[in-house]
């Protein structure tokens, strides 16, 4: 594989800048934790315990929903050939909170396997959104990228009525519950966030980094691709079924944090240009990145008071929206 | 004579109950030229896209090499057939040569990487289609003419066979036709590659086609040698209009423009 040397620096920069970055993350905080503090368990237990059991997985989990977020936004990119299409864009983030909702409002507290029933929820409901928009995709042949996302914003508007339905009939906690849960955030204890994550983040992955070359076929267009030699449906569906792994499995844990998986590929596609067999190793890269340093300011910029972490890369991601929006360039 | 390398024998389709295609018969020698022609909405571009496999759910006998269509593979058949699709606006802007190299697909495995052969098929793609020079340059910054040489230029290197293109020229201007002509013609002298060109250009069916298909209303008008599209009124027939016609200069009929 013949990179560049501008591909194999800006890959380097995005390992060791993200390495770093997961790093010296844990140290930071409401309140900076020294190094023997950390070493030290016996004579600071609480520094001690704050580091190793809630900030290293917090780190460790927003790298990992960043670059599993970034990867699923750039393969419906891609699929979809339209810079704006993306998980969240295509109602998929609401399927999956108007099922944490539900979860709540019926108060499904009860873990299955150590998760529980809140993101078991609206882990279906993402997968089930998935599958709307894989039906719609095969209801006509030669649905526009447009019109999908234009369903996608129905769906989205749907769901959210439904979900302001379930508020209504929720108690005030529960209803606090469910708008904490939509603003999205990386608060969690112990490793099994993370660890619980994995097997979705790599078959996810692996899938879609075994597909680069039929993605760079279908980001040329379906009938391109399938005059190539790709197998389109087999391909779709196998994509589908990554990103709606990659997807499902975050938002569960990590509630709907947006507009990760539009920016980071696009900046990524400005970065290494559109060839996917470099494109997706440095948008998983930079997705990681991103919001691994989004929450080190979510936990900082207002200490000792938190910001949930969707909230913060909402605030980038809306004008990132319209900015591509007035770019009005094909990408 | 050998085998024809496509066969079409009884092909129907349709969207709904709409039929665009309605009982079409034809067959395509090694090497020939034949250009389909006829009236927007004759179905002539989903005949194309019925032989690539674009569309499915038609009925009919199609084949490939006297092997049916339906027991390819898609990579076993992008060996064999290539396609031009109409020009398409939106694309991510990967390099000329990226985008050629695409091309080579179907000759590589899920797991093999292209080797020494594949990059000279895609330098002589290249080459063929003068895109040499502007092999890093990103294809959302090529003119009109250059995109579509650089489409062709992917279907060479796919080195099957057959050709397929719809409307190559359809929105290029005098000298860019010309050009993009001038690759087609080559290509057929020199690799022997089969034509089937969709094309609205009457006088471009006269001129460089062996043979012309004609559909009108999904049906097979005329199939035959170009001139005999001018005879018997067919060609008023085919467009529900008069044409005045011509002599070219190297001979040839010509028809004249309005």
């Amino acid at each position: 594989m013949n990179l560049t040397r501008r591909e194999i620096l800006i890959l380097l920069g995005l390992l060791v800048g993200g390495f770093l970055m997961v790093v010296a993350a844990p140290f930071v905080g409401m309140k900076a934790i020294s190094l023997d503090h950390v070493m030290d368990g016996t004579k600071f237990p609480v520094d001690h315990d704050i580091f190793w059991r809630v900030r290293v997985p917090r780190v460790l989990l927003a790298w990992l929903a960043g670059a599993g977020l970034a990867l699923a936004g750039m393969t419906f990119q891609s699929l979809f050939r339209n810079p704006l299409a993306t998980p969240f864009t295509l109602g998929i983030a609401s399927g999956a909170s108007l099922g944490a909702a539900i979860a709540i409002r019926l108060g499904w507290t009860v873990l299955i396997l150590g998760v529980s029933g809140v993101s078991i929820a609206a882990f279906v409901g993402a997968l089930a959104s998935v599958m709307l928009v894989f039906g719609l995709t095969r209801l006509r042949r030669g649905f526009s990228s447009g019109t999908l996302l234009l369903a996608g914003v129905a769906v989205g508007f749907f769901f959210s009525s439904v979900i302001l339905f379930v508020q209504y009939i929720s108690s005030f906690s529960e209803s606090y519950r469910i708008i904490r849960w939509l603003m999205g955030g990386l608060e969690v204890v112990g490793m099994d966030a993370p660890l619980s994550l994995l097997p979705f983040l790599l078959t996810g992955a692996g899938v879609i980094f075994f597909l680069v070359r039929e993605l760079n076929l279908l980001a040329t267009g379906e009938d391109i691709a399938a005059s190539r030699g790709v197998d389109v449906k087999l391909t779709r569906k196998l994509l589908f079924f990554a990103t709606s792994l990659l997807v499902g499995g975050v938002v569960a844990l990590c509630g709907p944090i947006g507009f990760v998986g539009m920016m980071c590929p696009h900046i990524c596609r400005l970065l290494v240009g559109p060839n996917h067999r470099v494109l997706a190793v440095a948008t998983a890269l930079f997705g990681g990145l991103f919001l691994t340093l989004c929450d080190t300011f979510a936990r900082t910029i207002i200490a000792p008071a938190e910001i949930p972490v969707g909230v913060i890369t909402a605030l980038l991601g809306g004008p990132f929206f319209l900015w591509l929006l007035v770019r009005a360039r094909s990408v | 004579m050998s085998e024809p390398i496509l066969q079409v024998a009884g092909l129907s389709f349709g969207y709904g109950d709409e039929l665009v295609l309605a009982d079409v018969t034809c067959a395509v020698e090694q090497g020939e030229r034949l250009a389909i022609v006829g009236p927007n909405g004759a179905g002539k571009s989903t005949l194309i896209k019925c032989l690539v496999r674009l569309v499915s759910g038609f009925r009919g006998d199609v084949r490939v090499q006297g092997r049916e269509l339906a027991t390819y593979s898609q990579r076993e058949l992008a060996r064999l057939l290539s396609y031009v699709p109409q020009a398409d606006g939106r694309q991510f802007p990967f390099a000329v040569r990226d985008f050629v190299a695409m091309g080579r697909y179907p000759h590589l495995s899920a797991f093999t990487a292209r080797r020494a052969a594949d990059e000279e098929a895609i330098d002589r793609a290249l080459e063929r289609a003068g895109l040499t020079d502007l092999a890093t340059r990103p294809m959302d910054q090529l003119s009109g003419g250059e995109r579509q040489r650089l489409f062709i230029a992917a279907a060479i290197a796919q080195e099957a066979p057959v050709l397929l293109l719809d409307e190559p020229t359809t929105f290029l201007d005098p000298l860019h036709q010309q050009e993009v002509e001038r690759v087609l013609t080559d290509l057929h002298e020199e690799c022997n590659v089969t034509l089937v060109t969709v094309t609205h250009d009457l006088n471009r069916a006269l001129r460089h086609g062996d043979r012309v298909l004609a559909l009108k209303e999904g049906r097979v008008h005329y199939l035959g040698a170009p001139a005999g599209l001018l005879e018997e009124g067919r060609l008023e027939a085919l467009f529900g209009r008069s044409f005045a016609l011509s002599t070219h200069p190297d001979g040839g009929p010509m028809i004249l423009p309005d």
